[in-house]
């Protein structure tokens, strides 16, 4: 057996103290021992953006990343945005402009689209579309995306938010 | 629909039913499925494309902790199952939890290690080794249709499938031509690419000797009538779920030998069995699509008039005939859907799909059609050139017109009615196409590489009874059943056999009950995806469900308003005709007698008493309704596009892309809108990018999302939609399919744009994907020629 190591850190708020094997993934680990499983694995290789989730408030690849390297940091993932009833400005605007169909990719773009909202600059159509280009969507075309984001953006830049994640949105 | 119920719902912009959940984390797809002591699969897969398996080494994984076993062919005795046809000459292959002898493909199972976790059964399964005896690797189709080297011992040769036909008079449509353009076309080998991979967790209850298998499908009950069969097992006995599905287009709609495989192992070792494909698996191992070979030829006449058609269609099925769909479908599709929705009587086709080292095709978004409409529409190009026509004239002048329908094509396909003349005007007047030429002729001035393309496409969806999704497969996939119940609590639930992956049945379907029974929209739940639901489903595919399921949706909701009505005007003490619901309110028209549907559930099943004896019965709150389009219905549209082409790195950018479409009456804008522009940009995909490469030795080099390259949003324009929203006549509701169409269109939309781009070199762009590379190289040849 591989020796466990010991890592603390905090998800979505709750600081979590776990014993895990170095190699464990940060998104087995989110997924299958804290029972997060709205982060979802699309690649494994980086490539598809569907494990997105915000380390310390930058967007990061989760199956990139090794649990242990985790230990100390905030993550946030799509289960801290927002929830059922109190959906975030960005959930909010997805929803509005039926920015998902099958929603695999979705809390991935949901990190994304926060990182955007987050650095609050203002961005055109063109430049949202490469803001997003690190995640696949196979369903949506991108075109509803685009349109939530940019309304979502505007409306933080005009500071008519209505979100309630803890770091955008 | 009721005369005096006016749908309020459908044709509405409702927002989905299923996004809260999926916008919060709180889907449950398949592999979110976490059940107690459940065991993880891991596989050892083939790294040759044609070998014979000598002896698989297992012995360094038996001592493993945490590894409960590892499993061959010879394991089980479970006999493989065939995808039948009626197909005259055809050889069906059968399918296996793991490859028993040989192997036909890179990355075919061969040995399953079983294992406390995933990361346990990984290591154990890197520890296995397989000596094989390679065998001549068949990766060239007409290589393999020669070859005496058989991939499944049993058959006469490698060709699955051979199919000649011919309507009208060929030769003499041809010998009167006055223009024959002829080009040999190839559409690349593509993969669906949904982001959730595919992933299966198996449980049996020893208890009750039953299984259930959750299942990333999108044909449910499909896979619950072949693990029956396979498994020896009562249907009642097999369950098949299919929750939360991320993506299908086709690559989830066969059946796979991972889903026997959990399913046998669960079985035999009593616990929950898990496997996930990561994405290299996917690849290598989901079904794969298009890889045909086209020659095919048109004739003209002088005013443009198409004459005749005649192609040959060679396609690569890879090394199985999928499960249901058989080898088949996607070449027999090609050759029914060739001659487009034109005015065109004689055409001959001969089809061979042929066998060869690679992964299994099947059915992919389209079917059949994008190739088809590619091959069509460049032709069609190519001839108005010849004849100084314009492409939209050409297409103008030789749609089948409106007083044409019925149209018995020149494959004998009926097209029943549709806006075919209505959507290429509409696709026309929506880019403005006299400035939209006028934009591409400065940009040609400015020395830009800049063109438009045009391609008008039909296609039949929603396909009933009298018909098989695919060429000769004798499965009932013409009727969708329905049933519509309101419980005890005046709570409406409304189960399907189709299968949402992403569609928004959930919401869709909804509204249709929701406008059926008077009811608010999100008090109607909406069951689909889970076998033990219906007595008979098969599952979402083929651009069927919104047409079939929500055609039951229709006739069930009725059925139970009726129920409803009868029952609340024994209690309202009114005649039933003069009873309406409105908001889940029961009222009498000139009264002010109410009762709610909560008072008339409780009655029926709380306060049964309270009615008389006779009606007793028949009071339950539920119908189950099947519905039959019989023949199905025409969607149609037209795809305008506009491209540029950088001619130093010659990449391809799409700078407009708009579709005019008729898919009958929208159920709901939002979710069309939402389907066709998906669509489109895996046409984009399919024309600009997306390519399974294999070597010689059939080894895929492809095998990541690096090397196949989907589109991101940097790589797709905004795309604009128009609707001719005008109902269908041989719907129930009115309704087309149209989840598919998107793909059909775009590639041909975007080959032609090309071309047109690359015009001034005489370039025809007769590949797909016409990526950097390709495009090169017919550059550089074109510039070549001419010094």
């Amino acid at each position: 057996m591989i020796r466990k190591r010991p890592i603390t850190l905090t998800v979505n708020g709750s600081t979590y103290a776990r014993d895990i094997e170095p190699r464990r993934l940060l998104t087995d680990f989110l997924r299958e021992d804290l029972g997060l499983t709205g982060t979802h694995v699309g690649c494994e290789h980086g490539v598809c953006g569907a494990c997105t989730v915000l380390l310390d408030g930058n967007s990061a690849r989760a199956c990139l990343c090794l649990a242990v390297q985790a230990d100390g940091r905030d993550v946030t993932t799509v289960e801290g945005m927002g929830e059922i009833g109190a959906l975030s400005l960005l959930q909010e605007k997805f929803r509005k402009h039926h920015a998902l169909q099958c929603g695999f990719c979705t809390p991935g773009m949901l990190a994304t689209a926060h990182e955007i909202l987050n650095d609050a600059a203002p961005l055109t159509d063109a430049e949202i579309r490469e803001a997003l280009s690190g995640n696949l969507c196979r369903c949506t075309g991108y075109e509803h995306i685009v349109r939530a984001v940019s309304e979502a953006l505007s409306e933080r830049l005009g500071g008519a938010a209505t979100g309630s994640a803890p770091n955008a949105g | 629909m009721q005369d005096d119920a006016r749908p309020k719902l459908i044709g509405s912009r409702v927002q989905r039913l299923e996004d809260p959940r999926l916008l919060t984390g709180a889907g449950g797809f398949v592999d979110d499925i976490q059940l107690a002591h459940t065991l993880h699969v891991a596989l050892v897969r083939s790294d040759h494309a044609h070998a014979r398996i000598l002896t698989i080494d297992v012995s360094a994984v038996e001592a493993l902790p945490g590894v409960l076993g590892v499993y061959t062919a010879d394991d089980f005795s479970a006999k493989p199952l065939h995808a039948t046809s009626r197909m005259k000459g055809y050889q069906s292959t059968g399918i296996t939890a793991l490859a028993d002898g040989k192997v036909r493909y890179v990355g075919e199972a061969i040995a399953a290690v079983v294992a406390e976790s995933r990361y346990i059964a990984e290591d154990a399964a890197s520890l296995i080794t397989v000596d094989y005896a390679p065998l001549p690797d068949l990766v060239d189709p007409r290589i393999a249709a020669a070859s005496n080297v058989l991939l499944h011992e049993h058959h006469d040769s490698n060709i699955l499938v051979s199919r000649k036909f011919a309507r009208g008079d060929v030769a003499e449509a041809f010998a009167n031509a006055s223009v024959r353009v002829k080009d040999s076309f190839r559409f690349h080998r593509k993969t669906p690419l949904a982001i959730e991979n595919r992933s299966y967790l198996a449980d049996f209850n020893k208890g009750k000797q039953a299984l259930t298998l959750y299942s990333s499908t999108q044909v449910p009950g499909v896979i619950r009538d072949a693990l029956a069969e396979i498994l020896a097992m009562p249907g009642h006995s097999v369950r098949v779920v299919a929750p939360d599905v991320g993506g299908g287009f086709g690559g989830k709609a066969s059946l796979y030998p991972e889903e026997i495989l959990v399913s046998l192992l669960s079985r035999r070792l009593g616990q929950p069995v898990k496997w996930t494909s990561d994405r290299l698996e996917d690849l290598l191992t989901t079904s794969q699509a298009f890889d045909e070979t086209i020659d095919a030829e048109l004739a003209v006449d002088k005013d443009g008039r198409l004459l005749g058609l005649k192609a040959e269609i060679l396609g690569d099925v890879g090394a199985y005939s999928i499960y249901p769909w058989t080898a088949a479908l996607e070449p027999m599709q090609v050759a029914g859907f060739l001659p487009g929705p034109y005015q065109l009587a004689n055409y001959q086709a001969e089809v061979v799909a042929v066998a060869t080292n690679k992964t299994p095709a099947g059915p992919y978004r389209g079917v059949g059609r994008p190739a088809a409409a590619f091959v069509l529409e460049r032709l069609i190009d190519m001839a108005a050139k010849r004849l100084d026509l314009d492409p939209v004239e050409m297409r103008r002048r030789n749609l089948v017109q409106p007083h044409q329908f019925p149209y018995r094509t020149g494959s004998g396909i009926v097209w029943d009615q549709s806006g075919f003349t209505e959507c290429l005007e509409l696709a026309c007047k929506g880019v403005d196409y006299p400035a939209f030429q006028a934009e591409r002729n400065t940009a040609r001035q400015a020395g830009r590489w800049f063109g438009v393309g045009v391609a008008s496409y039909a296609e039949l969806t929603g396909i009933g009874s009298r018909m098989s999704a695919a060429p000769g497969m004798p499965i009932n996939t013409g009727t969708e059943t329905a049933t519509v119940e309101i419980d005890a609590s005046g709570a409406v639930r409304a189960t399907f056999g189709v299968a949402s992956h992403g569609q928004g049945l959930e919401t869709t379907l909804a509204q249709i009950v929701a406008d059926e029974l008077g009811v608010p929209v999100d008090g109607v739940q909406v069951i689909h995806g889970d076998s033990a639901a219906v007595t008979h489903s098969t599952g979402t595919y083929a651009s069927r469900s919104a047409v079939l399921a929500g055609g039951a949706a229709h006739l069930s909701g009725q059925a139970v308003r009726a129920k409803v009505l009868e029952a609340a005007a024994f209690m309202l003490e009114a005649d039933a005709d003069d009873l309406d619901i409105e908001d889940g309110i029961i009222s009498e028209r000139g009264t002010n007698k109410t009762l709610s549907l909560a008072e008339v559930g409780r009655a029926v099943y709380s306060e049964m008493g309270r009615f008389p004896l006779d009606m007793r019965a028949e009071l339950d709150l539920r119908a189950t309704k099947f519905y039959d389009p019989e023949f199905g219905t025409t969607t149609s549209a037209t795809h305008i596009a506009a491209v540029e082409i950088d001619p130093e790195t010659f990449i391809v950018t799409v700078k407009r892309f708009l579709v005019a479409e008729d898919c009958g009456r929208l159920i709901n804008p939002m979710i069309v809108d939402g389907q066709v522009h998906g669509g489109i940009v895996q046409g984009i995909g399919a024309a600009l990018f997306e390519e399974v490469v294999h070597d010689q030795n059939g080894q895929a080099l492809s095998a990541s999302l690096v090397d196949y390259v989907a589109p991101s949003a940097a790589e797709v324009p905004k795309l604009e939609v128009l609707h001719l929203d005008t109902a269908a006549r041989g719907t129930l509701g009115g309704y087309r399919g149209m989840g598919e169409g998107g793909t059909i269109g775009a590639p041909a939309a975007i080959a032609n744009a090309i071309t047109d781009a690359l015009s001034h070199l005489n370039i025809n762009i007769s590949q797909l994907p016409a990526t950097p590379e390709r495009i090169y190289r017919l550059v550089t040849q074109a510039i070549e020629g001419d010094t």
